[in-house]
């Protein structure tokens, strides 16, 4: 057997490479829910509607939406310029504690700047903490895949310090817990959607328009395709790495934000949970594309909801409805790999055959 | 004459997505015979002895080894067949000694170098003439010894048919006879070699018979006393091509550039460049010959700004341009166009198309945080129409474009920018002949507005005919510096062999 890498791709075969795979995911996760004892289809049909089938569930699914989008955004930045950033949960974390100061303890400030505040501290906090890896990378070389990974940990325990620790709300006894934001300290909603709906649409086209139409899109498109390039062009390429992370970071920071003054209420460990990693996968699946980021985080967002949805309908354990994510993950992604390579089957004695 | 067929290869096609890269390509290798494959790039050269090699596979097309049916599923399965492939750029572990690599990957014991196996690969050098210390790493050795210990590998292996990819790109021009005799001996001793390269004179002096490729096909089979580097020509390109470049006459300017001590380090502290002095007037062109790898490559990017000098000056117009920023060097009007041995690598973004790679280094001076694209786009459509740039169109990624074509949109692109100093190295790497008189017919266009082009070549020929200067580089030093007109190949070959100008025009 040998893997073949394919020479120009046409239309027609990566879409058919995409239908095969959506419908081996079908396939595979049917025989999982009938190995379970459920109804595929009613298990399918469930999902649907746990996601989309009332306003209130449509609604919880655009606001699963919200930090995938930001985050896919920040991670697309960085991926643009091949530089691996997979430190999105930290840097959302950081984003979260530098809003959660103003919002709890910055106590002069006006009722009305406190949420532009927390939105600036915040792009800031996640930006220095993808500054961090990035200042390593562009002076010394330093493997960002490795650091922004370690970083996450860094973050990660920082948080459950404070929460533990010198955060802790008193009043709360035997409860670990940080204080719930006050009520100027929470993002106000449009249709009974936090406007983080909205800044998402927002930073969509502010991305998008960055990276096609800006000096600093271009250098990062140059960066990502070819350092010697962009050296020979004189491109400043430490700046430009330093730059793209501070934004890279800063958005998935805005992320934080949004998760903890408009979900969570206060600083906890679920204001990221995965949203750092799920990106990754998101802006993989996207092409590198800003507003495609936009349909696959939406229709993760609907896998995800769709998923603690029949949790609750089906009685199905949440193991298995990871699972079952999982395994169609697995033939989104896997289908990527028969988009770029084919694989060849031969022998000694057969004529080769192509498999698709 | 009955003599005995080794290899022959029945109609072969294969094709890459759209591009037919073999189409009904008849071709037979006898014993003891040594065959040229010449074409221009892109002529199915390299497709057709990787079929052999167990690399691809024929889509059609039958392939027959000393008689026999076979279908070649891996480049194992070659080996086994008796088919060593000698590639370009070797495949050897620096670390280890000749008869390391000579026993690696076909050994069957866990301790390779026993000494019955040392005296069998004794056995074949003896066979067949060759001398190499099996003992030395590497590392240590010159090109031509890593290619001596290639073939040898391929010997040892059992292997009666040898291909040799480019074989003499690395060699001078006394390394290369030497090549030769090896692989006349070998011939001679039954071998069967297949040799591919598109200079026409090594053609004639080494091979008994050659096959041309054009466009995927086998134009023809000759033995190669009866023809002639016209007639081979002809048959390469597809039309009567004049063969000379006329060397324009200016006169001599300003001084441009001017090179003193320069000093470079490379790996492990080793100068790269060393002591390199040297002028560069208007309205000429100054050729550097050397073996690749002397330092050209080292040369050109500490002129640009984007190597680190260890040693010495760079006077541009008078100006100490050493430590400037690439960009500050580009303001100046210093330009370079470096084709790299795999050809993006440096001065293109493969996966952009046309315009953003016009745009590469005017973007900086627009004004505003916005690119504007269409300046872009108009320089573009110039240099496509003016150098006649073949592509589906200006927003296609030039990396769909072929090999010329995109050293077309590099050259275009730095000639456009109207420089005073244009600095190209291999810019005719791979093209046909066709497109690399377009870039002579280019490059001497520019020297007669009075530019200083510093040009890094390859084949003697050509830079004896169109450079006014040559400067030789051996392992960074510059072993003389001539006017071209009274200096032959040989000597040049010398002086990229390390010896001096002054003791070659001495010794006669």
């Amino acid at each position: 057997m040998q893997i073949v890498k394919r020479e120009g791709t046409s239309k027609k075969q990566l879409i058919l490479i995409r239908l095969v795979a959506i419908i081996a995911a079908i396939v595979v996760s049917s025989i999982f829910i009938v190995f379970l004892g459920y109804n595929p289809v009613k298990v399918y049909i469930n999902m649907i509607s746990g996601a989309l089938g009332s306003k209130i569930r449509f609604r919880s699914t655009l606001l699963e939406m919200v930090p995938l989008v930001i985050t896919s955004l920040g991670i697309l930045v960085a991926f643009k310029m091949k530089f691996w950033n997979i430190g999105g949960e930290g840097q959302i974390l950081m984003g979260a504690f530098a809003a959660t100061y103003v919002a709890l303890f910055v106590e002069w400030l006006p009722k009305t700047l406190v949420i532009p505040v927390m939105f600036i501290v915040g792009f800031l906090a996640g930006g220095l903490w993808g500054l961090i890896p990035a200042f390593f990378k562009a002076k010394f070389g330093a493997n960002e895949t490795i650091m922004t990974l370690m970083l996450n940990y860094i973050a990660t325990q920082w948080i459950t310090y404070l929460q533990y620790g010198p955060w802790r709300d008193p009043s709360l006894k035997g409860f670990a817990k940080i204080a719930n934001f006050p009520d100027h300290a929470l993002l106000p909603k449009v249709f009974g959607i936090h406007i983080g709906f909205i800044i998402s649409l927002v930073l969509v086209v502010l991305i998008s328009w960055f990276l096609k139409k800006t000096k600093r899109g271009f250098e990062i498109a140059v960066v990502g395709e070819s350092v010697s390039t962009a050296k020979y062009a004189g491109m400043d390429i430490s700046r430009i790495i330093i730059f793209t992370m501070l934004l890279s970071g800063g958005l998935c920071g805005i992320t934080g934000v949004i998760q903890a003054a408009g979900v969570n209420k206060t600083l906890t460990m679920n204001v990221s949970s995965g949203y750092g990693f799920t990106a990754v996968i998101t802006t993989y699946l996207s092409g590198l594309s800003a507003p495609r980021v936009l349909i696959v985080s939406f229709l993760f967002a609907i896998l995800l909801q769709g998923g603690s949805y029949i949790q609750s309908a089906l009685q199905i354990p949440q193991a298995a409805a990871d699972v079952l994510q999982g395994m169609i993950l697995f033939c989104a992604l896997g289908s990527e790999f028969f988009a770029r390579y084919k694989v060849r089957f031969s022998s000694k004695n057969s004529k080769s055959s192509e498999v698709k | 004459m009955n003599k005995t067929v080794y290899v022959e290869m029945k109609n072969i096609c294969k094709t890459f997505g759209v591009i037919r890269a073999n189409r009904n390509i008849n071709f037979s290798v006898y014993e003891g015979e040594i065959h040229g494959l010449l074409g221009e790039n892109g002529a199915g050269k390299s497709t057709l002895v990787n079929m052999l090699s167990g690399i691809y596979k024929p889509d059609s097309g039958s392939i027959f080894i000393h008689g026999e049916h076979v279908n070649i599923h891996s480049p194992k399965h070659a080996i086994e067949l008796g088919i060593g492939m000698i590639h370009q750029h070797f495949k050897l572990v620096d670390v280890l000694t000749a008869a390391e690599n000579i026993l690696l990957g076909n050994s069957q014991s866990v301790f390779i170098s026993s000494k019955n196996k040392i005296k069998s690969i004794k056995n074949v050098m003896a066979k067949y003439g060759m001398e190499i210390d099996l003992d030395k790493k590497i590392r240590d050795m010159s090109v031509s010894e890593k290619q001596t210990v290639e073939i040898l590998k391929v010997l040892y292996r059992g292997s009666k048919i040898l291909i040799l990819d480019e074989p003499t790109a690395v060699l001078t021009p006394q390394e290369t006879d030497k090549l030769f005799e090896i692989l006349k001996s070998l011939a001679k001793s039954g071998c069967a070699i297949i040799i591919i390269t598109h200079k026409l004179n090594e053609i004639l002096s080494v091979t008994d018979r050659v096959t041309v490729l054009r466009q995927g096909e086998s134009v023809s089979t000759l033995e190669t006393c009866k023809t002639n580097i016209r007639e081979l020509t002809e048959l390469m390109v597809g039309k009567p091509v004049s063969l000379s470049i006329e060397r324009v006459h200016t006169n001599k300017g300003n001084l441009l550039l001017s090179v003193k001590g320069l000093t470079a380090l490379g790996e492990h502290n080793v100068p790269v460049l060393d002591n390199v002095t040297f002028d560069l007037y208007e309205g000429e062109i100054l050729g550097v010959a050397g073996v690749a790898g002397s330092g050209q490559k080292e040369l050109c990017e500490s002129i640009a700004g984007l190597y680190p000098v260890e040693k010495g000056d760079i006077f541009f117009k008078g100006e100490n341009i050493v430590g400037y920023s690439p960009r500050e060097i580009i303001k100046r009007g210093v330009s370079m166009s470096f084709i790299p041995e795999d050809r993006l690598g440096m001065g293109l973004v493969p996966s952009m198309d046309m315009v953003d790679n016009m745009l590469l280094k005017d973007y900086v001076n627009q004004p505003g945080i916005t690119v504007n694209r269409k300046p872009a786009k108009e320089k573009a459509e110039r240099v496509q129409k003016r150098l006649d740039i073949q592509t589906p169109g200006i927003y296609t990624p030039i990396r769909k474009l072929s090999g010329g074509n995109i050293q077309k949109v590099l050259l275009g692109r730095e000639i456009d920018a109207n420089p005073h100093l244009l600095i190209t190295a291999y810019p005719v790497r791979g093209l046909d002949i066709g497109a690399s008189y377009t870039i002579y017919d280019l490059l001497k266009e520019q020297k007669q507005k009075g530019v200083g082009i510093l040009y890094i070549g390859e084949d003697l020929d050509v830079l004896l005919e169109l450079c006014d200067r040559i400067m030789v580089l051996c392992d960074g030093k510059v072993t003389g510096i001539t006017d071209s007109e009274n200096i032959t190949k040989e000597d040049l070959g010398l002086m990229m062999a390390g010896e001096t100008l002054s003791s070659i025009k001495g010794g006669m």
